[in-house]
């Protein structure tokens, strides 16, 4: 009873290392996640739409990057994608809406 | 040939007819009354000419620091500084003040204005730093001190004297005015905030410990002694610490959109008088 026990607990233990390995990402991955952050950063700072924290945020993933911690890496990098591309939809939103906040 | 002709002038017509079309929509006269009428509504007991000193016009408390304040004024070195600074000889034998109109003494109430020849709105600080350049000087930074102790030394030569800004009828004067008015209007940074959320919803409200100041008269106040910068700053300071306070990434300091927003607004103080330099908590 013991031992199938164990066994179990080996399996499991072992198929969970794999799926982790499997999804651990790599410098590949995060050089493909921070191209596209950075294009993203790129033209919101075109747009003059910018927010300050986009660029905290691609150099904080640039940073987890060289320490080797790839996964977070990812994550910042598409964080940094996600406000950069929050702040160009603000932009252009903004661009239809702003007149409709003016004295009149 | 005339095929060419034909395709030229609906080039012509195709790219100028938007700018036509938006400018006819912009009336400065218009939007000032009801930007006038909007603040003296929301605080009918305060004198017109006292919103030019901001927080202190609506919060009792500030207002009795700021009167003790006054005493000795904060920004006095830099109007000292900055009356050294404007008749200091260049290498050619020239200075800042032969670059201005009555050697820039009473006049800082004309600026900013719209430079046909330039074609751009011309402030103070970059009529400063042109006047530099043109006779092969370094210019000021637009955020340091320098740059504010002229402005202050320049308005305070012009304490009083009403705003008198001009917005002619020419169509890149009225794309200037209308592209500051957007700016003012419009939400930026990550906190979602414009110009306005402040300066025309919450005026005299607290946000954490400032009292919001009013955006009548605001730019009549420039430059400002900022306690919580331990110094003077000029427009471009405030215009990039107001972004970065926001989460909005500052742009370059005389950005065009900055030179227009300032103009907007130094529109809508006009007939106010000047009260910079000033200091603010």
């Amino acid at each position: 009873m013991r031992t199938r026990v164990l066994i179990r607990l080996a399996v499991i233990l072992s198929v969970a290392g794999m799926t982790t390995a499997a999804f651990a990402a790599s410098a590949d991955d995060f050089k493909a996640a921070y191209a596209k952050a950075e294009a993203a950063a790129k033209q919101a700072v075109k747009m003059k739409t910018a927010w300050t924290t986009t660029g905290k945020e691609l150099k904080a993933a640039k940073k987890a990057a060289a320490a080797g911690k790839y996964d977070k890496a990812v994550e910042m990098a598409d964080h940094a994608r996600g406000l950069a591309e929050a702040s160009i939809a603000q932009s252009k939103e903004q661009a239809k809406i702003w007149p409709d906040a003016v004295i009149r | 040939m005339l095929r060419k002709i034909f395709i030229a002038l609906a080039i012509i017509v195709g790219t100028a007819q938007p700018l036509l079309a938006d400018n006819a929509k912009v009336d400065p006269k218009a939007d000032f009354k009801a930007f006038r009428e909007y603040f003296l509504n929301k605080f009918p007991n305060l004198k017109p000419n006292d919103f030019v000193n901001g927080p202190y016009s609506m919060d009792v408390g500030l207002r009795k620091q700021w009167l003790a304040i006054e005493e000795f004024p904060p920004y006095q070195f830099a109007i000292d500084r900055g009356k050294t600074l404007m008749n200091k000889k260049f290498k050619n034998g020239k200075s800042l003040a032969d670059c201005f109109p009555n050697k820039g003494v009473g006049i800082r109430q004309n600026y900013p204005y719209f430079d046909k020849k330039q074609g751009k709105v011309v402030t103070l600080e970059l009529a400063v730093n042109q006047c530099l350049e043109k006779n092969g000087e370094k210019p000021f930074k637009y955020t340091k001190a320098k740059m504010a102790a002229v402005f202050a030394y320049m308005s305070d030569t012009s304490r009083g004297k009403p705003m008198n800004i001009k917005v002619p009828n020419d169509p890149g004067a009225l794309a200037a005015y209308k592209k500051g008015e957007e700016y003012f209007y419009t939400r930026r940074g990550q906190f979602n905030f414009a110009c306005a959320s402040c300066h025309v919803q919450l005026p005299g409200k607290h946000l954490r410990t400032e009292v919001l100041a009013p955006a009548l008269g605001i730019m009549n106040a420039m430059p400002i002694y900022r306690s919580k910068w331990g110094g003077l700053g000029t427009v471009s300071r405030r215009l990039t610490s107001c972004n970065k306070q926001v989460r909005a990434a500052p742009l370059k300091p005389q950005d065009e959109l900055y030179r227009d927003v300032e103009y907007y607004l130094s529109y809508m103080g006009n007939g106010l008088p000047i009260s910079g330099p000033s200091s603010r908590p």
